[in-house]
């Protein structure tokens, strides 16, 4: 008798494949950062490259952000006639929502595909392996150095990032409504709570974990040549992307479970 | 060569072999390198001489053989002491691979960072480096601003800082003009007698080969074929052999 046999298509074994490489390439990770030598100086130059190179992006996406989201809100808050609830209503969906992702998406972007785009070259012209060769350990001195750099900075650009949003959204209202800056941001910090800003920082780390993570894997794991390049750092952005998304979802569905049980 | 065969070889490699799913790279290839010497490996392309010599710096690891360097089984080395061994072993890569956003200078002091003792005089070995290949006055270029002779000196200027005891060399003038290329050999037998290093050459030059081996091997499906002198081996009336030399 013939057993009928289930095969798996190739590219959804290669999805899984990839999956158990990047679980065994987060362990290694953890197994580096922990142990010495550390790389202190690589770790403070990677850590000065992200957040200093990626200020100005930052700040026109935040000020734009923030800007577009008072002008779109305005109008329905006006027929309500809660006008007065823009500085809230604003300040809470950026903090707790829209910043974070927005911020980590342009991250993933700038940030993601250049340590794609990076490791990859350097894997296809041998550096790294003539780091390895001399002694040094590469995966130490320029995995684990980028993935704890994103990790430290795209919270605090995400910070940065929302702050901007808000003088944006600030601005609008005062050319708007002559509201205050002061009387606005004095809105603004009434209506943030600890629960709205503790969760979305926590969930900041783990978006820029996420970017770290998937940049270096597909950097250092390139292939092909110069094709393999361009591929790690495109698949870099859309991996890390989709991973924004997965976290965020997770993240507010704790948030949730926490938030109902007190 | 006679009077080495009574010397202990820095480097011995015994049926080495190394596949690639049904392709099979090495088929039990051997190879003794004594002190002091220049040994050639020539072979086509694909014929497995970047295998081999990834497999003796622990960037492949073999499918089964053994590989012995200055008496230690490296396939038995845990990575600190493999990493404590790759100090006395220098490694020119044939694209040079210098790190793109260093100076020269950091690129020459990398490999010392881990050596505090050496880290301490890195200055001093950093100038004696470039002096040796000439290019004391590119100290503080970027690779970017370097030909692909300097390039390729630079890289053996790092290949040398930690005074290795054994030189590979991936084909070494590989890219360069024939004049380029000259230069490159004549600085390497000049390295060997500096530093008394051993030096084992992948190449498909024959002029190098010419130049500086003292003995060669030539590697034909994944096998030592022949070796022999640069004499002895031109001279041969193998067809396989003479391919080499047309």
């Amino acid at each position: 008798m013939r057993l009928n046999t289930f095969t798996v298509p190739t590219k959804i074994e290669a999805f899984f494949i990839e999956i158990g490489e990047l679980y065994l390439f987060a362990g290694r990770f953890f197994k580096e950062a922990f142990s010495r030598p550390f790389e202190f100086r690589e770790l403070l130059r990677q850590c000065y490259n992200m957040g200093n190179r990626s200020l100005l992006l930052v700040s026109v996406t935040g000020f734009i952000l923030g800007l577009v989201f008072t002008l779109q809100s305005r109008p329905t808050l006006l027929d309500l006639g809660v006008e007065s609830w823009v500085p809230s209503m604003v300040s809470i969906s950026i903090v707790r929502e829209i910043g974070p992702v927005i911020i980590a998406l342009i991250c993933a972007g700038r940030i993601s595909s250049g340590i794609g785009a990076e490791l990859g070259s350097m894997r296809v012209t041998e550096q790294i392996d003539a780091m390895e060769v001399s002694g040094t350990n590469p995966f130490k001195y320029l995995v684990v150095t980028r993935i704890l750099a994103t990790t430290l900075m795209v919270p605090l650009l995400i910070i940065f990032g929302d702050a901007v949003a808000l003088l944006g959204s600030a601005i609008i209202e005062n050319l708007k409504s002559d509201m205050s800056f002061l009387l606005y941001f004095n809105k603004v910090f009434n209506a943030l709570e600890y629960a709205d800003i503790f969760p979305a920082t926590i969930k900041s780390f783990f978006f820029g974990f996420a970017i770290g993570l998937v940049g270096t894997f597909k950097g250092y794991y390139c292939k092909n040549g110069t094709v393999g390049v361009g591929e790690a750092s495109n698949t870099a952005v859309v991996y890390t992307s989709m991973l924004v998304f997965i976290i965020d979802f997770i993240a507010v569905f704790v948030t949730d479970i926490f938030s109902s049980m007190t | 060569m006679e009077k080495t065969k009574n010397i202990k070889p820095v480097l011995k490699i015994r049926d080495l072999r190394k596949s690639f799913g049904t392709h099979h790279v090495l088929n039990g290839f051997d190879l003794d390198l004594y002190e002091g010497e220049s040994l050639v490996v020539m072979g086509k392309s694909g014929s497995g001489k970047t295998v081999m010599i990834k497999c003796i710096v622990r960037l492949m690891q073999p499918d089964s053989g053994s590989i012995e360097i200055m008496g230690k089984d490296i396939t038995k080395l845990d990575h600190e002491e493999m990493d404590q061994l790759r100090t006395r072993i220098g490694f020119l890569f044939q694209g040079s691979a210098l790190y793109d956003s260093m100076t020269v200078r950091e690129n020459l002091e990398f490999p010392l960072r881990i050596h505090k003792e050496k880290y301490v005089q890195k200055d001093s070995l950093v100038l004696d480096a470039l002096d040796s290949v000439g290019l004391t006055s590119a100290i503080d270029l970027m690779p970017n601003e370097l030909s692909g002779g300097m390039k390729r000196r630079i890289a053996l200027a790092r290949a040398i800082i930690m005074h290795p005891k054994i030189i590979i060399y991936d084909e070494p003038t590989t890219g360069l003009d024939p004049i380029t290329a000259k230069e490159i050999v004549e600085l390497m037998k000049e390295i060997q007698i500096k530093y008394g290093s051993s030096s084992l050459i992948i190449t498909h030059d024959v002029d190098c080969a010419r130049v500086i081996s003292n003995r060669m091997i030539l590697l034909i499906d994944g096998i030592n074929y022949v070796e022999g002198t640069f004499k002895e081996l031109i001279s041969s009336k193998d067809k396989k052999i003479q391919a080499f030399f047309k």
